[in-house]
């Protein structure tokens, strides 16, 4: 178990990067402490497999370091850094038993007879797989492929951190909520640190603690999934996470107002910075419906289970509000009403308005 | 109720009918003449088992067989794990790929009598390249058209050469079907080179590597082209395969019975052997 610092992390898979633009992880100075769970979210592509890569050591960083509780890793290759990976596709030694394929990381390191006996049986019995030791690894579904090779990784008892590369791709949806609880009583056994890389919201925020959102290769936001969900960073956070994501909507920024088609719209604190792309950004769950705010005309309403999903334009703006009972007809006129401390002003993207003091 | 519906036979005629002419017919004939005796004028005599038992008793035939064996198992032993070196040392990916892959193809593009004139001329003494290099610059006693051990290395050399890139082949397109996962997760777990050889590759290779020595038993087995081009089945008998005797007997002697006889048991032996070959490394994956 281990604290993991990233400093300053760069990557290019170029020889010679020149620009930013040639960089697929830019820079990225993080630490993540001992027995924490973390995911890395971001759509596909946003260099967070390659992150993955370069703390489990498959992959070099062109600049930076990786510290494993201050002990500088980076040049290490992946079998002396005692980490272990899960891989999006099953990875199973298919003419090994069960049994000989949790046995493999340990054997390869010269352990013992007996104590590779004891610990095998232990992680069986945590993945619930003991009755399946003895049978060959190539018949097994891919969820009960994909729990040995947790397993693999878990066998040591030295593993410094445990990752996960989209580990439920190829998982059945009703087999991937029982394998992410399992993970997760898992993570609460072996206290290891958990890192978990993933492009669906759902699994990254039920898993991790602490959550890293990417994009282009840049750390956009970091913190647990109500930080992220009640004050996104970036307006890229606000609409990646969240079904229907946050309304980003091109507006005018005026202290602590912001003029959104011609209306005023009061913001959860002053706007700072000047100049660039002004844009508000409010998640459809705050916006509510009244007698009187901003007028608007409903064009869809769809039904998504508890709640619906109300698509209206304001003047020639399109956005999104959710409301679970007084639902308008589509076509008709209507009034909406933006939650103040949920209204905030995105500068080029990024936060600009300040929070007012509680 | 069950209707039976008959109708799907006709769907499978088609192929009878091809089956039936390209193999079914012309076999039938050979079977029809591996019982008879003829002198000629289409007169045919009952002869029952006696060509078959005529041929397995003959000291000829064994030798010929026995030749036969040791020819098909020499070249397993080398082309095989030749081929899975070549194919393990191929690049996976880059401008090498393609560069090698049309290197590997090219032996397997020339005609068999081709392959075969090529080495004769290649190897002969005194005028072909090899042969005057190793008699002369290197002083080594070597004439195929005179030592049976020259004569076995030679065949032996060819058939390495013109077909082990077969094995590359396949081999290499069951390596390259391996995901880069494995080898990363086989990084993580400490294994070796050896490990990774044993336990990824070469169980991703099964399925291909049972093709291809099925082909290539079954191929060498049956070898005439190439062997009869470069020497014709001598010196002596030495290298005087069982197709090479067959034709001899067919052709050369105009014995058609026995040939037929000869021709049938040969028939049998390899579809055994490629038979028990192929359950046997098949049986694991139906379990």
């Amino acid at each position: 178990m281990a604290q993991i610092k990233l400093s300053n992390l760069r990557h290019s898979y170029m020889p010679t990067p020149k620009g930013p633009e040639d960089y697929a992880l830019k820079e990225i100075d993080v630490t993540w402490r001992d027995g924490g769970a973390y995911a890395l979210l971001g759509p596909s592509g946003c260099g967070k497999s390659t992150l993955l890569n370069i703390i489990s050591g498959l992959l070099t960083p062109s600049e930076g370091q990786i510290l494993f509780d201050g002990r500088d890793v980076t040049a290490l290759p992946p079998d002396q850094r005692n980490i272990a990976q899960v891989f999006q596709f099953p990875v199973i030694y298919d003419t090994m038993t069960v049994g000989e394929n949790l046995a493999f990381p340990l054997k390869n390191r010269g352990v013992d007879a007996a104590t590779i006996k004891r610990r095998v049986d232990e992680i069986a019995e945590m993945l619930d797989v003991t009755d399946m030791l003895g049978t060959k690894a190539s018949g097994l579904s891919p969820d009960n492929k994909q729990k040995i090779s947790m397993g693999r990784g878990l066998v040591r008892d030295d593993v410094n951190a445990v990752m996960f590369d989209e580990p439920l791709t190829v998982i059945d949806p009703h087999l991937k909520w029982k394998l992410r609880s399992k993970l997760k009583e898992l993570h609460q056994r072996v206290q290891a640190t958990m890192i978990y890389v993933t492009h669906d919201q759902t699994e990254a925020l039920t898993f991790a603690d602490e959550v890293v959102v990417m994009q282009d290769g840049e750390v956009v936001q970091i913190g647990t999934p109500v930080e992220l969900f009640e004050r996104p960073q970036h307006t890229f956070v606000g609409h990646f996470i969240g079904s229907p994501g946050m309304n980003v909507l091109p507006c005018e920024a005026k202290g602590d107002r912001a003029v959104f088609e011609g209306h005023e719209v009061a913001l959860e604190g002053p706007t700072q910075g000047d100049g660039g792309r002004t844009d508000l950004g409010i998640r459809p769950e705050y916006v509510g419906f009244g007698d009187t705010g901003i007028p608007a005309h409903v064009t869809k309403v769809s039904d998504i289970g508890r709640h619906y999903v109300v698509s209206a334009m304001v003047g020639n703006t399109a956005l999104k509000a959710m409301t679970e009972h007084s639902v308008p007809e589509p076509g008709s006129q209507v009034f909406l009403k933006f939650k103040p401390e949920q209204s905030r002003v995105y500068r080029d993207g990024w936060i600009a308005t300040q929070e007012r003091a509680q | 109720m069950r209707t039976i519906n008959q109708k799907a036979w006709f769907f499978v005629l088609p192929v009878l009918a091809l089956v039936a002419f390209n193999a079914l017919v012309p076999m039938m004939t050979v079977v029809n003449y591996s019982v008879q005796e003829t002198f000629g004028n289409n007169q045919f005599f009952w002869e029952g088992l006696g060509w078959f038992e005529q041929i397995l008793r003959s000291d000829r035939f064994q030798a010929a067989l026995g030749r036969q064996f040791l020819f098909t198992a020499m070249i397993l032993i080398i082309e095989v794990p030749l081929g899975i070196i070549v194919a393990l040392s191929m690049p996976r990916k880059g401008f090498w790929v393609p560069v090698c892959l049309v290197l590997m193809a090219l032996p397997m593009l020339i005609p068999w009598n081709v392959v075969g004139s090529m080495w004769n001329i290649f190897t002969l003494p005194k005028i072909g390249l090899l042969g005057y290099f190793l008699n002369d610059v290197l002083g080594i006693n070597y004439d195929m058209t005179q030592q049976p051990l020259s004569a076995w290395i030679t065949v032996i050399v060819m058939d390495v050469w013109h077909w082990t890139s077969l094995v590359v082949l396949l081999c290499y397109a069951g390596l390259v079907s391996i995901p880069d996962a494995y080898y990363q997760a086989a990084k993580i777990d400490g294994a070796s080179p050896w490990s990774v050889f044993r336990y990824i590759q070469l169980p991703k290779m099964k399925t291909v590597l049972t093709i291809a020595i099925l082909l290539r038993f079954m191929d060498s087995f049956n070898i005439y082209t190439e062997p009869f081009v470069l020497t014709g089945g001598g010196p002596g008998n030495s290298t005087t395969l069982l197709s090479i005797d067959l034709v001899k007997i067919a052709l050369g002697q105009f014995d058609l019975g026995p040939a037929a006889a000869m021709s049938l048991i040969y028939f049998a032996i390899t579809l055994l052997v490629s038979w028990v070959f192929y359950t046997l490394m098949t049986k694991d994956d139906a379990e």
